[in-house]
């Protein structure tokens, strides 16, 4: 992939500075790549120290708690990993990591419930952001999974109550076919594995759609008149620009 | 966390808010520290759930075994048993993907019977898996069983229907102690000794260890002894005085006062109430009917109605009610200093 016989010496390119290749480079791959990921995310937009003045508000701590909730998921999943899945039924300690794995997923879902319906509210999908919407929805899903197999995993009453009671609505569909919640090791696998890596891959994706796209503007000011039926349009002494329609300019 | 030192943008407040959605924020910022405000929800929320875990701790019920139910409830059991051996369990009549369908269709949606598509993938048949290949391991080492089953598997399949809903009805009439069962005389034929075989080897828990059998040394599969233990009634029972059957918000719920798949509510909710509780398809009705709200949410942003709901719920006042008041303010040409109006974040 290399050109081993350009020898020209030429003065070491920054390309962190803002991605730009080197001349001759440009059509690498590595370079086109880190190229696109910069002009996308610059540091400024990837890691910003500043919000808008509007995002100022207790609704936008419910997603940086479900990370937190997610973070000490994983971290106690870890510790539960360790020692393999008998071990919390043999040990006090044990135990109490799982206490810590449950409770955390409880928080989890409690923050990311509390999430889903501020962003709705919030008609979070505005300006070009339904794929961050999207991407949110599907992270819920791939969680909802993630913790009904961990139930499955727990090798107690409840696992064999809820696998025997789940699997009809599965076979049902024809999923039970190919997804066995009666085979503890299948079970096991799909939640230490493949849901955590695919919760953790699409709120990675999420997170950087929000910082891609920004934090949504708040909905047209209310209190004043209605401005093309979409929302409340701010009355001033300055011109009124065309406002963007809340529910229309999503895509 | 961060204050909210303001510094003012390019454009003011109220010309910055009139911009289209999709265009950078040119307005005032406030200082918001991503990393500081991460961290801190990670700590925050391992100090609530090492909390919650200190003073709640975890359900953790002990699992059921073969063994636990022969010895509490021999017989269901042994009834339970008979009705594995002459195919007529809920587990022989399942269909895909533990068997061919033995009787009816099956769920279906609409004209769809999806249940049937996939094919059997998880392969049980319960005359043999359940009852006559552990019988045959104990009968190794027991001549009397070893001929009951010889004579059960010379007869046609007639006969062994017969012997076998003899014993059935016969089983009403029936005592257990620890010699076994005591049935009043009837052509029950080899099925009687086979099932007090049966019985003695679920009692000192060795059809525990006969059901996990794999071919390999490692064995994670528990679908066999899982299938056999919902077909009788012991686990139902257990289930029931737990709160978590069907009727009881199912499998949303699990034992002790925990909070359970609380998330699950909706999935749940559809089981409680018609035609859901009324239809023999009711899971598949109940999974079709969640595809398509799953589907719905997930495609908001382009349902007309559904996504201009947020603007008629005025939800979002309060959410920006801060923003909507400074607004206000610098339309009306008076200056509202954020720190003083918002919380201590960042």
């Amino acid at each position: 992939m290399s050109d081993i016989t350009d020898t020209t010496v030429r003065p070491a390119p920054d390309p962190l500075a803002d991605g730009t290749p080197a001349p001759g480079d440009e059509r690498m791959w590595t370079a086109r790549l880190r190229g696109a990921a910069v002009r996308a995310l610059p540091p400024g937009k990837l890691l910003p120290d500043r919000q808008p003045s509007y995002v100022a508000s207790w609704v936008y701590v419910f997603g940086v708690l479900t990370l937190g909730a997610f973070t000490v998921i994983c971290l106690s999943g870890v510790v539960l990993i360790l020692k393999g899945p008998s071990w919390w039924h043999e040990s006090s300690v044990g135990l109490f990591f799982n206490s810590i794995h449950l409770w955390s997923v409880e928080l989890f879902f409690f923050f990311m419930v509390l999430h889903l319906w501020g962003k709705f509210f919030m008609a979070s999908w505005r300006g070009n952001r339904a794929l961050t919407w999207m991407t949110g929805v599907i992270a819920f899903l791939t969680s909802v999974g993630t913790a009904f197999t961990g139930y499955l995993s727990q090798q107690n009453f409840d696992s064999q109550w809820i696998g025997t009671q789940a699997k009809d609505g599965l076979n049902s569909v024809g999923v039970g076919s190919f997804f066995n919640v009666l085979n503890f090791g299948q079970m096991l696998l799909w939640h230490v594995l493949l849901l955590p890596l695919g919760v953790a891959v699409l709120v990675g994706l999420h997170l950087l759609l929000v910082r891609r796209r920004g934090v949504v503007r708040p909905l047209p000011a209310p209190g004043r008149a209605r401005h093309r039926g979409v929302g409340l349009q701010v009355s001033s002494a300055a011109p009124v620009a065309e406002e963007p329609a809340p529910d229309g300019a999503d895509r | 966390m961060s204050g909210t030192a303001e510094r003012p943008g390019s454009d003011s407040l109220a010309v910055a808010s009139r911009q289209p959605d999709a265009e950078p924020w040119h307005g005032p910022t406030i200082r918001y520290d991503l990393v500081k405000e991460f961290l801190v929800a990670v700590v925050a929320m391992a100090v609530v759930a090492v909390a919650l875990s200190a003073i709640l701790s975890s359900p953790d019920a002990r699992p059921l075994t073969i063994r636990q139910w022969a010895q509490a409830d021999p017989s269901d059991f042994v009834a339970t048993a008979v009705t594995e051996l002459n195919g007529t369990s809920p587990t022989a009549t399942y269909g895909p993907p533990y068997n061919q369908w033995a009787s009816g269709e099956g769920q279906k949606l609409g004209p769809l019977g999806i249940e049937r598509w996939a094919g059997v993938h998880v392969p049980v048949d319960t005359s043999v898996d359940f009852v006559l290949a552990p019988l045959g391991v104990a009968a190794q080492s027991d001549p009397a069983l070893a001929a009951a089953l010889r004579q059960y598997a010379s007869a046609t399949a007639g006969r062994q229907q017969a012997w076998a809903t003899a014993y059935g009805n016969g089983l009403a009439h029936a005592g257990f102690g620890d010699g076994g069962v005591t049935l009043p005389p009837g052509r029950y034929g080899p099925v009687a000794p086979m099932m007090t075989g049966l019985l003695d080897m679920a009692r000192t828990g060795s059809l525990d260890a006969d059901l996990l059998a794999s071919p390999q040394f490692y064995g994670t599969d528990y679908t066999k002894p899982l299938l056999f233990l919902a077909d009788g009634s012991f686990m139902a029972n257990q289930a029931q005085a737990q709160h978590l059957t069907g009727t009881q918000w199912g499998m949303m719920n699990e034992t002790g006062n925990y909070p359970g798949q609380a998330w699950l509510w909706l999935y749940t909710m559809w089981y409680q109430v018609k035609p859901f509780t009324t239809t023999g398809n009711a899971d598949a009705l109940v999974w079709a009917t969640m595809m398509l709200l799953t589907l719905g949410l997930l495609l908001v942003p382009f349902i007309p109605g559904v996504r201009s709901i947020p603007r008629l719920v005025p939800v979002y006042r309060l959410i920006w009610r801060d923003h909507y008041r400074r607004l206000a303010a610098a339309s009306a040409g008076t200056v509202v200093p954020p720190a003083a109006q918002q919380p201590q974040r960042a």
